[in-house]
């Protein structure tokens, strides 16, 4: 298959490039910028003119709900969820059902994502068997399976000593650990931010103490161990400033941020909104911004949908006995996209973390589009506005907070592989 | 988004009662004013008016309450309306059924209106907002968020003994970050324009964020206490002493149990309230309890009359100012 993507204007952070360029693929690589490598027969043109070309996005956190959660989505709904939102990578927790602690559940999930032909999903292994916080998981042949790296998901290490070996044991195998930083006993059951929300709602609050105790503890464990560590999900401003500290410091940490909490805040939950019920909460109007000022310094390095689709049911409860989480990957470029309109972000650091920031956290190749590189491309015609209608989402998964918001910014086609396998 | 309030239909009339927050002041007068209405239904010998006959009301209770679900039954009973008593044991519905699809059965038998209690802040909100557009949904208590009706009769039962709001500074003493009570109270008394609220308890229990919402706290409570008109004292769970927010029965009261002496720093006049149920000697001296100043049990006779007018409001039949007797 021989690609011609023409006309469009190319914006790929990683190689600085930021200006009108042809891309031509053949056999699933980019073999030219701007000029064919010489003679070049095309099996397909696709005219990009007046819309933006960008490495086919790279999200960090998507809950595929397979094995285990067919009810929810399965690999094969989702693939075609998030080729529509232009993303072409996605990383799968350890969270799945069986969980994600032997290769033969990374080895089934990879299977499944190939059969689509159309996204690729790497997977994070359990950092400990049955993400228990007890035994450590066999890393060495999760890693052999092709896991990415290690984690305990939503259910933080307790033990400090426990957590200590098991950064060790994945630094021996250079894994890098990915860290939920929560402290279980100040969660507390706990499902909204404390704050002046959650006491007039009368919701148990999770102070912003619990993610910033749970940071402390682990950089510091991060500085004793040397293992590579990144942080999930912040949500709160001074942990934010925590990593960037420690960043700073030279300590081996990455983080990224869901892009809900980049425009969502505790105010949304109100009227006890099941679709606002988030893990971590979503928090203060100070804590946006400081994520913000995070995502814009770089600190935070990717920003993913931490797509999370339910059954109609999940959410039809009261708030606290809802399920957490957002069906995500539709919204997640125009919503970053937004934060460029909105002119907190240039157009440049946005697509950055949509791409090469988080390939570079999860250690892959992908995330930019030099000769030689995977041929995955996201084609957007960022003008176009569209009203979110969670009706239409592609994905199993109705649950967004974010039905009837205006959007600017809709993908038109995505390339995988050197395929077209999303044209809008 | 900004949504409708729920609680009102487009003639910004009561169809629901949720919660106080939202509502106006004028709205809560008109509830005072129509349960003053009923009282005398309450008192006379014949204790029935038919402002509800022909209407099912279901109470539907998912968490034990003998006090609240006994009021409200015979507050139905006096509108003359059919009452249904539904009591699910645990918070989930125990055969594996939906509360979703509980209502909808509920509903297919032609009830009109639901009085919830529920152990999840917010149940009452999610069971208004799916049921059907006949049925009207009474907030009995939903976990830690409100329990409107409980402040409502409050208010009734300090407006009787102390005339007008606006004059008064009321103290809230106790468990205020768990309690529904409390924040439907200072809702209500800052609706009604109370000249100040305070909260009073150990920062266990007083929420950081409280100021938010309108009221002064104080950790010293002979402080909080000082020329205060209305003393409200609320129930302190067990739970609380193995859940390492305080260290023992003994210290609580030492330090916020309502004693005589801490209530000769409050008004002369001050009357003494408590929502029950009491726990004699955690938070207040028998002596205070039954004294000349508590109108505890008052408050429980208000609580019919209340309940009266909340629900014929809410089912469209507000009785007329003079219409006391039938």
């Amino acid at each position: 298959m021989r690609l011609h993507i023409r006309g469009g204007h190319l914006i790929d952070p990683a190689n600085n490039v930021d200006r009108q360029a042809d891309i031509y693929i053949a056999d699933g690589k980019v073999v030219g910028i701007g000029n064919a490598p010489g003679p070049f027969t095309v099996d397909q043109t696709i005219d990009a003119t007046g819309h933006w070309v960008c490495p086919g996005l790279v999200d960090v956190s998507a809950h595929l709900r397979e094995p285990g959660q067919g009810h929810k989505a399965t690999i094969a709904s989702e693939a075609q969820a998030a080729v529509r939102g232009g993303i072409t990578t996605l990383c799968q927790s350890p969270m799945t059902r069986p969980v994600l602690d032997s290769p033969a559940v990374a080895e089934l999930i990879r299977q499944r994502a190939e059969a689509t032909r159309m996204i690729r999903v790497v997977t994070l292994g359990a950092l400990t068997q049955g993400l228990e916080g007890q035994q450590l998981a066999a890393m060495a042949a999760l890693k052999e399976a092709g896991c990415v790296g290690v984690s305990n998901g939503w259910s933080p290490i307790a033990n400090p000593l426990v957590l200590r070996r098991a950064m060790e044991y994945a630094a021996t195998y250079d894994l890098t650990v990915f860290l939920h930083p929560e402290d279980a006993a100040l969660r507390n059951g706990g499902c909204a931010h404390e704050g002046a929300v959650s006491v007039r709602l009368g919701l148990p609050g999770i102070p912003q103490a619990a993610e910033t105790v749970a940071v402390a503890r682990d950089i510091a464990l991060v500085e004793q161990t040397g293992v590579r560590a990144h942080f999930c999900r912040l949500s709160t401003a001074r942990a934010v400033q925590m990593v960037a500290r420690a960043q700073f410091d030279g300590v081996p940490v990455t983080a990224d941020v869901a892009v809900h909490q980049l425009h969502l805040t505790e105010m949304d939950i109100a009227d006890f909104n099941s679709q606002c019920h988030v893990r971590p909460p979503l928090r203060s109007l100070r804590d946006l911004e400081g994520l913000r000022q995070g995502v814009l310094r770089g600190s935070v390095a990717a920003v993913c949908s931490d797509h999370q689709p339910h059954e109609q049911d999940a959410k039809l409860k009261p708030f606290s006995d809802t399920e957490p989480g957002i069906s995500g990957l539709e919204t997640l470029l125009p919503l970053t996209l937004r934060l460029v309109n909105d002119g907190i972000l240039n157009l440049r650091d946005a697509i950055a973390r949509l791409t090469s920031g988080p390939a570079q956290i999860l250690g892959i190749d992908g995330g930019h589009l030099a000769v030689g590189a995977r041929a995955d491309v996201c084609i957007f015609d960022p003008d176009a506005a569209w009203v979110v209608d969670s009706n239409a989402l592609t994905s199993r998964g109705r649950n967004t907070p974010f039905h009837g918001w205006e959007l600017k910014g809709r993908v038109t086609h995505t390339v995988f592989d050197g395929r077209l396998v999303y044209e809008g | 988004m900004k949504r409708d309030n729920i609680q009102l239909n487009d003639q910004g009339r009561l169809r629901h009662f949720l919660t106080i927050e939202g509502l106006s002041r004028a709205l809560l007068t008109e509830i005072l004013d129509t349960a003053e209405s009923l009282t005398s239904v309450t008192e006379q010998s014949v204790k029935k008016v038919p402002l509800l006959r022909g209407r099912i009301v279901v109470n539907l209770f998912f968490e034990a309450s003998t006090r609240t679900r006994t009021t409200f039954e015979l507050a139905a009973k006096r509108l003359s309306a059919d009452v249904l008593n539904i009591h699910i044991a645990g918070s989930a519905t125990s055969k594996g059924e939906t509360l979703l699809d509980m209502l909808a059965n509920l509903e297919a038998m032609h009830c009109d209106m639901f009085v919830v209690r529920h152990d999840r802040s917010g149940a009452a909100h999610f069971i208004a907002r799916h049921v059907a557009p006949h049925v009207s949904v009474i907030n009995a208590g939903d976990g830690s968020h409100a329990h409107p009706t409980q402040a409502m009769l409050d208010m009734f039962t300090i407006r009787r003994l102390k005339g007008d709001f606006y004059p008064l500074t009321v103290a809230i003493v106790g468990d205020i970050m768990h309690s529904r009570v409390a924040r439907s109270q200072i809702h209500a008394l800052t609706t009604l324009g109370v000249n100040e609220v305070r909260v009073i308890g150990p920062r266990t229990l007083i929420p950081r964020d409280i100021e938010s919402l309108g009221v002064h706290p104080y950790y010293d409570m002979k402080s909080g206490l000082q020329d205060v008109d209305v003393v409200i004292m609320l129930r302190l769970q067990n739970e609380r002493m193995s859940g390492a927010m305080l260290p023992s029965e003994s210290e609580y009261y030492s330090r916020y149990g309502l004693t005589e002496e801490k209530l000769s720093l409050a008004k002369p006049d001050a009357i003494v309230m408590h929502p029950g149920p009491i726990n004699r000697g955690v938070e207040i001296a028998s002596s205070v309890a039954d004294g000349p100043r508590s109108v505890i049990l008052q408050q429980v006779t208000h609580g019919i009359a209340v309940r009266m007018a909340v629900m014929s409001m809410a089912l469209g039949n507000p009785p007329l100012r003079q219409e006391g007797t039938p």
